[in-house]
């Protein structure tokens, strides 16, 4: 499922909203939660999961090609933990 | 780093204010969006949302694992764990920000 289908199929569930509200709640949803993240904030949704950022300390990278040390700085990795519903259903689930 | 954390009410508030849907129209649909990610999750399914990441279904294969405490053997039977890939987006907004 990508995001315009996740917009269609809500879209089409909710008659009473005009598609473009839709839309653009979707859209800013995704938005604000990157800029949360951004911020370094965490985000917990329950029953859904939480999202958070990791620590990469700086570390000397090798081009793969040439053999030359890199030095790689120091980074921040988003991480999603889902939580405990999400994670029971998707395990029982009929994929 | 701030200590603040998101929640869902945080993200209604955002459409609410953002979008001009009411309080619980807003409220509402944030429901039904991670439902609907969720139900696709759950039938298997992976969603691609693009400039934020991919959530996707992986298998894992049974094993035996370890009491690390006792050294005592346990099988872990095989599941269905959910996976996080941030897009290059999203990763570039977090360490480009400061």
């Amino acid at each position: 499922m990508t995001k315009s289908e996740l917009i269609n199929l809500l879209a089409a569930k909710q008659p009473q909203l005009e598609p473009k509200d839709v839309e653009l709640a979707v859209k800013e949803l995704l938005e604000q939660m990157s800029a949360a993240l951004a911020a370094g904030e965490r985000i917990e949704v329950r029953g859904f999961g939480s999202f958070s950022l990791h620590y990469r300390p700086p570390r000397i990278g090798r081009n793969p090609k040439t053999g030359a040390a890199v030095q790689v700085p120091d980074k921040f990795v988003p991480h999603f933990k889902p939580g405990k519903e999400l994670r029971e259903r998707v395990n029982n689930g009929t994929g | 780093m701030g200590g603040k954390t998101v929640t869902r009410a945080d993200l209604a508030n955002s459409v609410h204010q953002q979008v001009g849907l009411s309080r619980s129209e807003s409220g509402d649909l944030v429901k039904l969006v991670l439902d609907e990610l969720s139900d696709a999750l759950v039938r298997g399914e992976s969603v691609k949302l693009s400039s934020f990441g991919t959530f996707a279904v992986r298998h894992k294969k049974g094993r035996i694992g370890r009491n690390p405490k006792t050294g005592q053997e346990v099988p872990i039977t095989p599941r269905r764990v959910l996976s996080f890939r941030p897009s290059h987006v999203l990763k570039d907004k977090i360490n480009n920000s400061g």
